[in-house]
């Protein structure tokens, strides 16, 4: 025999040899700790259903009402598209795009504050991290209530609120691509004297511009969904539309908008996806 | 009085300990003239690698002088301290090529300490530059290379980048950090060939850490061993016998 010999061998082969190979998965805290979680997720879902008091006749009738609704939408009518439905649904693809466009111009700095390669401070990456944090716990929906007060109901308002709550997301996805670069190229250039801004634009830049983009590509695409409900609470877009065909009972005008939302939302994946494709 | 010899690079008294009390450097001095490669041999974390990054302050050394022709390394900060690295060319094991950029990108990158921002960012590379990156590349024989990303290069091209983008800084030393481990046995010969005789046609005298001690022979008119952090033998290959590699890597049954 050849493959286990010495002392692991010898204590094999003793009287206690057939204990010792006894395998389990887990230790019996381990158990005890991953029983405590299922009981603590079943105690939760207890809890959250009687608390949410659901109403036994409405859930009853749910299909019902359901089947109801969507008799109503349908057919969608296409006349309203031209005069009421296309100029909102560009201004919503606006709204989402400049807003996308302004969280860039603030997220990029904020990034590479936050990013530990880049700013060797930790005070400075907290507070940046504080700053992206604070802009991603904020809805894009409540964003919008803040800037219809200080900008007055428009796409205004709908641009500040989604550049707002981008800013989070663009700015941490980017710190943690910053921070996932290769530190030897990086190492070369400062090796040959580079200055702190060409080792930034040489070393870092060309390492998370695949990243870069496909960050822009993705929250652009999540913007335009986004921006679709802004004008529930008047900042701009093609909510704005909807709301007013829900507060009409018009819901064959209702359905066209849904449709027109779907569309665009297809239409952005199949181009996101296309190029994000020839970026890497 | 700076103690100046007439050698390129003159290290005194050099000690480096990452976690304090267990230095991995014990007093280096060392060294080297105006020409010829000097090979650093010795078993794994000896230190090798520590003692080429202080020289060009990769690493911070914790004690001692570093002179680059009479100029104290050790001692410099920020701006002076990056102009004094410009005339320190490095080649790395990993090659440390920056992937998406083209080898024409890379090899002018050896020139980002003497270009200013604007010009590295438009690509607006003066022309003297972009004539010598396309004169060394030939040299290292890429001639037809220098639109491709180098990520679609082998090992061995990356390696002749790397060392084109180092001898772009117009070096007074070349430092290089196992140039050869990530290679073939061929190959690895063919890139010790050309560091050895482009470094030679320009008057650069060349530090290599390096692991095989057959290449260190036959290339290097100096040899260093190293063991636990300490020079334990400095000579030209001739004068290296088994009696010093048992000295360097310690046991026999190698040999």
């Amino acid at each position: 025999m050849t493959g286990i010999a010495g002392p692991i061998a010898r204590e094999l082969r003793g009287p206690t040899a057939p204990l010792m190979r006894e395998w389990t998965r887990f230790s019996p805290r381990q158990r005890l700790a991953r029983y405590t979680v299922w009981l603590a997720i079943v105690a939760a879902l207890v809890w959250s259903v009687r608390s949410i008091e659901i109403i036994p006749e409405f859930l009853w009738d749910a299909p019902e009402q359901m089947a109801d609704l969507l008799v109503r939408m349908w057919p969608p009518d296409l006349r309203y598209y031209p005069d009421a439905v296309h100029a909102a649904l560009i201004e919503t693809i606006h709204i989402a795009t400049l807003g996308t466009i302004l969280s860039f111009g603030m997220a990029v700095p904020l990034a590479l504050l936050a990013s530990r390669v880049i700013t060797p401070f930790a005070v400075l990456n907290g507070f940046a991290q504080l700053l992206l944090v604070a802009s991603r716990s904020v809805n894009t929906l409540v964003w919008a209530l803040v800037f219809v007060a200080v900008f007055g109901p428009g796409a205004a308002a709908g641009v500040m609120a989604v550049a707002f709550r981008s800013i989070g997301f663009v700015g941490k996805l980017l710190a943690e691509a910053l921070d996932e670069t290769a530190s030897g190229p990086v190492e070369a250039l400062r090796a040959a004297g580079a200055p702190w801004g060409s080792v930034v634009l040489k070393g870092y830049w060309p390492q998370v511009q695949p990243a870069f983009w496909g960050i822009a590509l993705f929250r652009w695409d999540i913007n335009v969904r986004e921006s679709a409900v802004l004008g529930l609470v008047g900042a701009g877009g093609i909510g704005v539309v909807l709301d007013d065909a829900l507060n009409f009972f018009q819901w064959d005008k209702a359905a066209t908008v849904l449709l027109a939302i779907f569309a665009v939302v297809i239409v952005a994946e199949i181009f996101v996806t296309r190029v994000r494709a020839r970026l890497i | 009085m700076t103690g100046h010899t007439g050698a390129a690079l003159e290290i005194r008294g050099l000690s480096k300990a990452y976690v304090a009390g267990k230095p991995v450097l014990h007093g280096i001095d060392l060294e080297v003239e105006g020409q010829g490669i000097t090979a650093v041999i010795g078993p794994s974390g000896t230190g090798k690698s520590t003692l080429i990054r202080c020289i060009n302050r990769l690493v911070e050394p914790s004690a001692g002088e570093i002179r680059l022709h009479g100029q104290d390394l050790a001692r410099l900060r920020g701006r002076s301290l990056r102009l004094a690295r410009r005339r320190i060319g490095m080649v790395f094991q990993e090659y440390n090529l920056v992937e998406r950029l083209t080898v024409m990108e890379n090899v002018l990158s050896g020139r980002l300490g003497y270009v200013p921002l604007w010009r590295a960012w438009l690509r607006r590379y003066p022309s003297e530059d972009v004539a010598r990156a396309f004169t060394l590349l030939d040299a290292v024989g890429l001639p037809e290379h220098a639109t491709r990303r180098a990520d679609a290069l082998s090992g061995g091209q990356r390696q002749r980048v790397g060392i084109a983008r180092a001898l772009m800084q117009e070096p007074e030393l070349l430092l290089a950090d196992e140039p050869t481990s990530s290679l073939d046995p061929k190959t690895s010969v063919e890139i010790m060939e050309l560091i050895a005789t482009l470094c030679s046609e320009a008057g650069i005298p060349v530090i290599v850490n390096i692991h095989n001690v057959a290449l260190a022979r036959r290339f290097a008119r100096r040899i260093v061993g190293m063991a636990g952090g300490r020079i334990v033998f400095d000579g030209p290959p001739e004068a290296l016998e088994d009696s010093h590699l048992v000295d360097i890597y310690g046991g026999e049954e190698w040999l």
